[in-house]
């Protein structure tokens, strides 16, 4: 301001009102608090009353048994048996396709108009929803090829879902890696895949296998594209990836969680707590893998 | 044999071109998802706006598909959708907002041991879960005491929107504390100099230095909240209304896509196509919403 106004009236005591400003500051760190216990409080609920609804049913032959009308009786091993095997084809198929991907991207990719466009496509990929696949899935996987909804048509829906996830973390990794480590590699004379193989994938190990434990975890809890795939059966046997009906977790415990009797709700929390304890598992997975492979990265 | 001929352009083994080759072609099955998706979902609507007009379509308000006689009003749906969109945006907002303020501005080493595990735990829990939290929970325990048991009832889009608040808060919180940690150390010490408080410069410095960012957040978690599936389904209902009434129940677009997945509905029919025509108008609903964010995040940017 280039003119000061002159004071009419007394004039004002020097007031500094920085008490009135470190308060609202005080009152907007415990809003801030305030929040994250709410948070806090929602996911202690979360797990309590799920916990609480599922004590009376956890117990082994709710592992080894399946689904049955009566609550009592019902397992969950085929369900079990069908998230194992989706996860395995899942992974199989997406760490191959997902680091090579990543690779180009970050490693060989011009800054040109088709590789922008791959780039662009990838990261919106990411953001169409799951069911989005599902529909995809039962046209390409189940019809047109003629698959059928079983595991394999699941497991191939599922890994296009995670891919642009998978993709998108190891490009990340790689491009943590310093680029004095690129040229290091053709200092000593190395080709582009040389390089690329033997000093920077090593390198960005830890974060692409992190990257693809969590996209695996997410794979393994997710239900909507599934309920497209023909997942939402009743199935008391063991699935056979190939043919035939399957089941898996995520749908085990809508298909419970829907029937109003209490006891139900009960056998589908007891599914909830133990999905809940596999991604536990699958986390916990990730940080030992990250740790053990990142013990002779130093940069 | 004749002697090698030293030349200065570079020629790549045969090996190395292969390989890239086949990296070029893992990037390039995105695009053939994509294709394949747009493929699939416009074949499939075009059949079904052989048998239904769009225009009726699109402006239409009843939606009963399972249920004589038949309407395909879609903006029951849409309507349903945004309802549970909005009031998840209403908690998730603010809560997302605080979270990641205290994690970029505020977090000592010991607030982020605390409040990191608990939004990636938020993150990492299945969305079904979250659907039996509300079924089973917010509705009966939280929000029918509170409000009466009259006025909402087991299904209600409010319940949907708060499972579905929590959901999205993780994500909001993560890219806005990114957004608020790539304003420069010096934009906030200038404003530290000249006397400000810490809030003032959280409020006048920060925040608008990373607003961008923040509206991609907040606008990548509505798309999100639109395509949300399995905490939707078991706690809005199956009911498609146009209603601003939270208390109500409504149906969404992913709650009807699969109440029609898992009925009895014959393939071809027009119920089972009409999945495809829902399908469609929720991945342009979201693909735009995608890019819009991404656009402001290009457009606003400021780069210090």
């Amino acid at each position: 301001m280039s003119t000061i106004a002159p004071v009419a009236g007394p004039v004002p005591r020097f007031e500094p009102a920085v008490m009135r400003r470190k308060l609202s500051g005080t009152v907007f760190y415990g809003a801030c608090l305030a929040a994250i216990g709410l948070l806090l409080l929602a996911l202690v609920a979360l797990l309590v009353d799920v916990f609480v609804r599922a004590a009376p049913w956890l117990d082994v032959d709710f592992l080894t048994g399946v689904p049955s009308s009566r609550p009592a009786r019902a397992g969950i091993f085929p369900a079990l048996v069908g998230t194992f095997e989706i996860g395995v084809i899942v992974g199989l198929l997406t760490f191959p396709i997902g680091v090579a991907a990543a690779i180009y991207l970050a490693e060989y990719a011009s800054d040109s108009r088709v590789n922008r466009l791959l780039q662009t496509n990838i990261s919106n990929l990411a953001g169409v929803p799951s069911i989005i696949y599902g529909i995809l899935g039962l046209a390409l996987f189940v019809r047109a090829l003629a698959f059928g909804p079983t595991i394999l048509a699941a497991a191939l829906t599922l890994s296009l879902l995670i891919l642009p996830v998978v993709i998108i973390a190891s490009i990340e990794a790689l491009k943590a890696v310093p680029q004095a480590q690129r040229e290091g590699a053709y200092a000593l004379g190395a080709t582009r895949w040389q390089m690329v193989s033997r000093s920077i994938l090593p390198a960005a190990a830890p974060g692409i296998m992190t990257g693809i434990i969590l996209a695996m975890a997410r794979a393994i809890g997710e239900a909507a594209p599934l309920i497209l795939i023909g997942a939402f059966t009743f199935v008391t046997f063991l699935p056979n990836p190939l043919e035939g009906q399957y089941t898996v977790l995520p749908i085990q415990i809508y298909g419970w969680a829907q029937r109003p009797q209490a006891d139900f709700q009960g056998i589908s929390a007891a599914a909830i707590v133990v999905i809940l304890v596999l991604m536990l598992v699958l986390n916990a997975l990730a940080l030992v893998v990250r740790a053990r492979l990142s013990r002779h990265i130093q940069w | 044999m004749t002697a090698p001929s030293i030349s200065l352009a570079h020629r790549r083994p045969l090996g190395e071109r292969v390989i890239e080759t086949f990296l070029f072609l893992a990037a390039a099955l995105g695009v053939l998802t994509t294709l394949g998706i747009i493929a699939v979902l416009a074949f499939e609507t075009f059949e079904f706006f052989l048998n239904v007009s769009p225009i009726d379509f699109f402006t239409g308000s009843r939606w009963s598909a399972l249920i004589k006689p038949q309407s395909w009003g879609v903006l029951a749906l849409v309507s349903g959708t945004l309802l549970v969109a909005v009031i998840a945006l209403v908690i998730a907002i603010p809560l997302g907002l605080l979270a990641a303020v205290l994690l970029a501005e505020y977090a000592t080493p010991r607030v982020r041991t605390v409040v990191k595990p608990i939004l990636e735990t938020i993150a990492g829990v299945p969305t079904i879960v979250l659907g039996f939290f509300g079924l089973n929970f917010i509705a009966p325990q939280l929000l029918r005491p509170l409000l009466g048991a009259d006025t909402i009832g087991v299904f209600s889009a409010l319940s949907g929107g708060i499972v579905v608040g929590l959901l999205i808060t993780p994500l909001i919180a993560s890219i806005s504390e990114d957004a608020m940690r790539a304003v420069p150390r010096g934009m906030r010490e200038g404003a530290f100099a000249m006397g400000a408080t810490k809030f003032e410069v959280v409020r006048k410095v920060v925040f608008p230095a990373a607003l961008s960012g923040i509206m991609a957040s907040i606008i990548l978690a509505m798309s999100r909240a639109i395509g949300e599936t399995m905490a939707v389904v078991l706690t809005v209902g199956t009911k498609p209304q146009l209603t601003f009434d939270p208390t109500e129940s409504v149906q969404t677009m992913t709650a009807f896509i699969v109440q029609i997945s898992i009925g009895e509905t014959a393939q071809g029919s027009i119920e089972y196509k009409s999945l495809f025509a829902v399908g469609a108008t929720l991945f342009v609903l979201t693909f735009a919403l995608n890019l819009l964010s991404g656009w402001i995040v290009r457009r606003f940017r400021t780069a210090y």
